[in-house]
Parts: structure tokens; C-alpha cells; sequence
């Protein structure tokens, strides 16, 4: 018989995903990943790496009677998750560090090990999302059944090598409700625990993490308007976000936004909603669910952050670089992930270019 | 799938003399010991009975077994007790590089909050101490030395005849953690000089929970809590009944069967050895090659870490250990496996076979080709991506 892990968390979705398969009789194993030092200095109720979130996955585990192992992958996440989120942030940029913890830490560290080093076939997770087998053979990865709750904006680097392996039961859950009736019904402690919106390893407010972490982005500098005009002065490159409402303005009754950030004369360019005039955005890291895009340039509806509205749009594909041409204006941060959907289905992304403006 | 048990420094299943005599006690006997009445009486006579056979085990007697919570408490009361008693002439503490975490931890939080003199003596490459290094460390303020008869992990047996002598021949009171080696090795207190011996049931098929602190008569140790006075106020609270009665037990059926259970042991011990040198490539066996526990392999193999052997191994079966791994879900290499100067990479890779009563051959040898399948996957992965 073939033998699943489970990534558990502690919270209820990954536990009831543990749930499902081993009511369905399957050889399930469930790790949970230690993502920060025991006793270290992160100190997030939230956050799914630390001691307290391990004792509830172990607690689970037990209560479905499978196996269950603490892995220690702490180094792997501090360096691909929360640095590259300091420098991000402290370059001008906006981050996901959902992205880069399902790019590096789950599927990429926890799936080779689980795969290579334990002899397991399958890994599954609790994310909301599906991973189908099309009519091709090719695996598929679609929205979640409960849109509401779809994550697949966050797994978008998914390719074939990765989704042979990966199994996602509660993407098929018609809603939350359902999966909180299946963690009841199995006794799972986790039922009545509430959701997390934080950034795990930065709670309440990550500028905090930031300032900590790199002072020297949190020097002040100017505010310009586009044609150079200097209206006013920001506290540090690393608090401010592209799109981002400023206090600027106000005595004008302008609404001003970031519309770019200016490391190295430590700018923040802003402007009024006219003025995001931006249609045409470069990726980089494309990456494509199938391997290959549909074509060198294909009709797509793109997603620019988690939960955003898709938007119709253009993808010309350069190797792992692209350039996305949208048929509305629109202002994205450099950093965020760039998703391209045909309906349910996640076709591939990549991250936005630092802007050239 | 049947289970292979090959962790039995980290504990060992309860004989089952051991658990009829608790399951007895429990429900016959409800009195409290301190009680003067007949269900007293009784229950006192228990605690006396364990008493005998456990100061018997180590020729010690009876008045000088102090019952306590188990190896750590044994550990906390030598250390705590004895720098605590002394404290007016003498303020220095002398240890190992190597000791358990409850004596190390001990002495760095005496270090830290009362002022305690600590040294920290180092060993030689297979974990031996030197009964020199151990005279050098020694001066006019040292109130006591520390160091374990046998080490938890790599299963050196250290020379405390000779560090005992030493210390008698100073002044200085003598504490050995002898967890690993009760019921294993004998041990003769009229011979060896040593003033303070941690032993705890569960490492020679008692329950988990008692212990034994052997403290020679004239030994000064203060004690660390405060109560009714039991244990002639060296450890006071109502006696653990049943679980000194299952470590009396347990003490006497380890005396009865080692010398035949011993040299068993070390035969699949060198079994395990044989195998795996044989059949796993680069595989370095630490500690000591002749000066070991009847009862401990334990190897460092490169290309892997702990961890994953350890799951890798579960999951076929068999339950080993990496190092003492008391901090799981964190791979920091083991301090005892630093202190032999191993480098921190190979360090990483240790594996920790412990043989006991019920171990056979087959179980050994199903073990070794498990072993070679799971370190040649692992060397493997280290090369292939997803």
C-alpha cells in the first residue's frame, strides 16, 4: 500500500485533511515542520512552526492514531522565507511569504525529504485547492470547491514533478462548515480554533520584523510627485508598499498612493488614481502548472494578490521571464506573485519586476 | 507489522514480576508509611523490603538509599545537596564535558545562580575521562566532583575506581550518575570510593518515575525540599509506594540475571557492530571499542542525519535513537559527540542501538539490512531533487 504524509499544522484544515485519508484506509503519516528555534524570539500564537502549534498537530495525530514526527526545518525557512521577506521589504518590494514557504519550505524541502529520504509516495496538505488528473494525463491544479476559501494564488509554482506527488482533500470540502463537521466528528480538538490572517512569523505588525531587522531601510526620504516635486517626507522605504494610500495630500484633498519606491535616492514617488496609467508589467520566474505555457503568448485572466479580482490580460512568455500586457490599468507591487487562471484552472505565474518607471 | 525495540537506554519495558508486584501493592496494600497503625506498618515494610534489595544490588546499606523521583532528581539532590551542605567551606563543582543534561544543566544553573565554581573537564576521543584532568581541576574550594559511570549515548565506561580514589584522597565528596550502568554492571560500593550514585528504575525494567539516590553514610547532603521529613528529610514527601516496590523488584531480578544477561547482550552489541560495519559503508561506531555498556552501539554515519534515520527507521519498524534526543523536532548535534572533537556534520548523522532482555539475533540482523536500505535511500536523496 502506498503511504501519505500529511503536513499538520496544529490547525483544523490540515488535521481534517489528515482525517479524511485515514478514514479512507490509507497508510497516513503526519509530520508537522518546526519553522522557528523552540524558545526563539518569534513569538506568534498564529504561527504554524512553533512549539505550541506542534502540540496541537501531535495532539491530532494522536487522536486519528497515526504516526506522527516533529521535523526540524527552521534553518530552511528562516533563510527562503523570513530574510528574503526583510530584504524584499527593505528593497521595495512586497513579498508573499506564503508563496515563498510553499516554493521552498513545503514543496520543495518537506516534499523531497518526505519523497527521498522517509520512502513516502504522497505528501497532502490542508490547503484549499484541487489537484485533478486531466484527460491528457497531466495533473491539473483548480481553484478550491469553497471559493471562498481557495488558496491556489499562493501555489501557483506547482508543476508536474510536484503535483504527481501532492494530494489536497479538503480543496474538495463544499465549505468551511464541512470541514469543521469532519474535525468534530473525528474528535479533532482543532474544530472550534479560529483562522489566522497574520503573517505567521510577524504578527500584528511586520514593520516591526522589518525595522528590526534592517534599520537601514527605515531612513527617511522624500515624497515626489512624478514630475520630481518634492511634497513631502516618509519615514523609510521598508514601511511603505506600491499602491499603498499616503498621508501626503490630505491638506490638498488629493488622494495620493505609492506608485513606486526608489531605493537608491530613497524616493517614494506617489500620485492620484489617474495617474496609474500602468498596463504592461515584467515577470520574472514564470512558471507554467503543465510545464509549458498554452502558447508563446495567450489570453489569461491574471490574479495580482491573494484573494484579488482575476483581470483579463496578455502573457508573453520569454523562457522563465514574461511580459504581461493588462486591458485595464492597474498598480501592482514588485514582489507579488502573478497568476494566470483560464477559469478554475491555475495555468502557471510568476513574480512582478521591480518596476522601471 | 511487528516492532523491534532497540532503544533501551532511553528506557526499557516493565518486567512483568515488576508490574504484578505494583498491580499487588496498589491494591492491597493503601497505607501511608509514616502511619503507625497496621495498614502503616505494612505499607512500610514494602518501602523497607525495596530498600534492601536495592542497597543489596550495590553492597551498600539500607540506610544509605535515599528513594527519589528518578535519575534527574537523583542528579539534582547529589549536586544541589552536597555545594547546598558545604557552601560555608567550599564552593567548586567538577564535571565532564559529557555528563547528562541533568547533571551539566545542574551545574551551570549552580554556576549561574549560586555562585558555584564550575569546571568542566574534557575527554579523549572515545569519551574517556582522565583521572588526571580530573586531580588538575581539583583545588581546596572544590566541594564535589561529578562524573556518570557509563555515558547515555556513546556507552563509555569511565574509570571512577580511580577518579573516586582521588577525590577521597582530596576530601572531595564523589557523585556518579550510574543510570545507565544499575542492573547492568555490577557495582560494588565497598570498593569503588564513591559517595553518591543516581540510579533510576525504567533503565532496568522498572517504572518510570523512581529512583534512587545511594549516599554513603557520613555524606553531607542538604536537602532540596521541605515537608513531613520522609527519607530521613533528605527527600521529603510521602513515599511513591508502588513504584519503590517495583524498583526494588526490578533491582533484584537485574542482580539475579546479569551475569548471564550481560554477556548475552554484549554478544548481540558486537552483532549490531559486526553488521554494521559490515554492511553500511563510512559508518564510525563512537565511544569507547572495548570499554562500553553491554548493551550500546552507537555510530555516527555521514551523508545522513539523525533525524531521518530515525523516522525513516520507525517506519520500517524499529525504534532507535539519535544521541539522547530529549529535544526532538531540532537537529543541533549532540553536545557528548562535540566533546569527543567529532566534526558537527558527521556529528549530525549519530544513531544510537541499545540491545535489552528481549532483543534476539534476528532482530539484530533484520535491523542491520533495514539500517543499510534506509542509509543508502538517505545518501541517495542528498543527489536527487523531487
Amino acid at each position: 500500500m502506498s503511504r501519505v504524509f500529511v503536513a499538520m499544522s496544529g490547525g483544523v484544515d490540515s488535521s481534517v485533511a489528515a482525517a479524511i485519508l485515514a478514514d479512507r484506509g490509507e497508510d497516513v503519516v503526519g509530520v508537522w515542520m518546526r519553522l522557528v528555534p523552540s524558545g526563539g524570539d518569534v513569538d506568534a500564537p498564529r504561527c504554524c512552526g512553533t512549539d505550541e502549534a506542534g502540540e496541537d498537530a501531535r495532539r491530532a495525530a494522536a487522536a486519528l492514531g497515526i504516526p506522527f514526527y516533529a521535523l526540524d526545518y527552521a534553518d530552511v525557512f528562516g533563510e527562503k522565507v523570513v530574510d528574503r521577506f526583510v530584504d524584499a521589504y527593505a528593497g521595495g518590494e512586497t513579498p508573499n511569504p506564503c508563496v515563498s514557504c510553499n516554493q521552498h519550505v513545503k514543496f520543495d524541502a518537506l516534499l523531497h525529504d518526505v519523497v527521498r529520504k522517509f520512502g513516502g509516495d504522497r505528501l497532502a496538505t490542508g490547503h484549499y485547492v484541487r489537484a485533478t488528473t486531466g484527460r491528457d494525463g497531466r495533473r491539473q491544479l483548480l481553484r478550491a470547491r469553497d471559493a471562498s476559501k481557495d488558496q491556489s494564488y499562493a501555489l501557483y509554482m506547482l508543476g508536474q514533478r510536484e503535483l504527481a506527488r501532492l494530494e489536497f482533500p479538503i480543496g474538495e470540502l463544499r465549505d468551511k462548515s464541512e470541514t469543521r463537521a469532519i474535525a468534530a466528528r473525528f474528535g479533532l480538538a482543532t474544530a472550534t480554533k479560529a483562522e489566522s490572517m497574520d503573517i505567521c512569523f510577524a504578527p500584528g505588525d511586520y514593520r516591526e520584523l522589518v525595522r528590526d531587522r534592517a534599520p537601514e531601510a527605515f531612513v527617511p526620504g522624500p515624497v515626489e510627485r512624478t514630475d520630481g516635486t518634492v511634497v513631502g517626507t516618509h519615514a523609510g522605504i521598508g514601511a511603505l508598499t506600491v499602491g499603498q494610500r499616503t498621508g501626503v495630500g490630505v491638506a490638498t484633498g488629493e488622494r495620493l498612493y505609492v506608485l513606486h519606491l526608489d531605493t537608491e535616492r530613497r524616493a517614494a514617488v506617489v500620485g492620484t488614481r489617474a495617474e496609474i496609467a500602468r498596463r504592461t508589467y515584467a515577470l520574472t520566474d514564470v512558471t507554467f502548472v503543465a510545464g509549458d505555457p498554452p502558447s508563446s503568448r495567450f489570453a489569461t485572466n491574471v490574479v495580482l494578490r491573494y484573494r484579488g479580482i482575476p483581470l483579463a490580460g496578455y502573457v508573453d512568455v520569454d523562457r522563465s521571464h514574461a511580459t504581461l500586457d493588462l486591458e485595464a490599468p492597474a498598480l501592482v507591487a514588485p514582489g507579488q506573485a502573478a497568476v494566470f487562471y483560464d477559469g478554475d484552472e491555475v495555468i502557471g505565474g510568476g513574480v512582478v519586476a521591480r518596476s522601471t518607471l | 507489522m511487528e516492532r523491534v525495540y532497540l532503544d533501551h537506554a532511553a528506557t526499557t519495558p516493565v518486567d512483568s514480576e515488576v508490574a504484578e508486584a505494583m498491580a499487588r501493592i496498589l491494591s492491597e496494600t493503601h497505607g501511608n508509611p509514616s502511619s503507625i497503625y497496621a495498614e502503616g506498618r505494612a505499607a512500610r515494610s514494602a518501602v523497607d523490603r525495596a530498600r534492601d534489595e536495592v542497597a543489596a544490588a550495590i553492597n551498600a546499606d539500607p540506610s544509605e538509599i535515599v528513594f527519589t523521583s528518578g535519575g534527574t532528581e537523583a542528579d539534582n539532590l547529589a549536586l544541589r545537596g552536597t555545594l547546598r551542605a558545604r557552601r560555608d567551606e567550599r564552593d567548586g563543582l567538577v564535571t565532564t564535558a559529557i555528563e547528562h543534561h541533568a547533571v551539566i544543566d545542574t551545574a551551570r544553573d549552580l554556576e549561574r545562580h549560586d555562585g558555584a565554581r564550575l569546571g568542566v573537564v574534557g575527554v579523549d576521543r572515545y569519551g574517556v575521562v582522565d583521572p588526571e584532568a580530573i586531580r588538575d581541576a581539583i583545588d581546596e574550594r572544590t566541594s564535589l566532583v561529578s562524573v556518570m559511570h557509563a555515558n547515555n549515548e556513546i556507552g563509555t565506561i569511565e574509570p571512577i575506581a580511580k577518579i573516586g580514589a582521588i577525590c577521597r584522597h582530596e576530601g572531595v565528596t564523589f557523585h556518579s550518575d550510574a543510570v545507565q550502568t544499575v542492573g547492568a554492571l555490577e557495582i560494588d560500593v565497598r570498593e569503588i570510593p564513591v559517595d553518591l550514585l543516581s540510579i533510576n528504575a525504567h533503565k532496568f525494567y522498572g517504572p518510570k518515575g523512581v529512583g534512587a539516590l545511594y549516599v554513603r553514610r557520613g555524606t553531607r547532603v542538604a536537602t532540596m525540599q521541605t515537608g513531613g521529613g520522609q527519607e530521613k528529610g533528605r527527600r521529603t514527601g510521602t513515599e511513591n509506594v508502588a513504584g519503590v516496590v517495583g524498583l526494588g523488584v526490578a533491582m533484584r531480578i537485574a542482580r539475579e540475571r546479569r551475569a548471564t544477561e550481560s554477556p548475552r547482550q554484549s554478544e548481540l552489541r558486537d552483532r549490531v557492530i559486526a553488521g554494521v560495519r559490515a554492511r553500511v559503508p563510512g559508518a564510525v561506531l563512537n565511544g569507547h571499542p572495548t570499554q562500553r555498556l553491554p548493551n550500546n552501539a552507537s555510530f555516527c554515519i555521514p551523508g545522513t542525519d539523525g533525524e531521518s534515520l530515525i523516522v525513516a527507521l520507525d517506519l520500517e519498524g524499529f525504534a532507535v535513537s539519535s544521541g539522547s534526543a530529549c529535544t526532538s523536532g531540532e537537529t543541533e548535534p549532540s553536545q557528548v559527540l562535540l566533546a569527543l572533537g567529532m566534526d558537527r556534520e558527521l556529528a549530525k548523522g549519530s544513531l544510537r542501538v541499545t540491545v535489552g532482555r528481549s532483543t534476539t539475533a534476528s532482530q539484530v540482523d533484520r535491523f542491520v539490512d533495514a539500517l543499510s536500505r534506509v542509509v543508502a535511500r538517505l545518501r541517495e536523496s542528498a543527489a536527487v531533487a523531487v
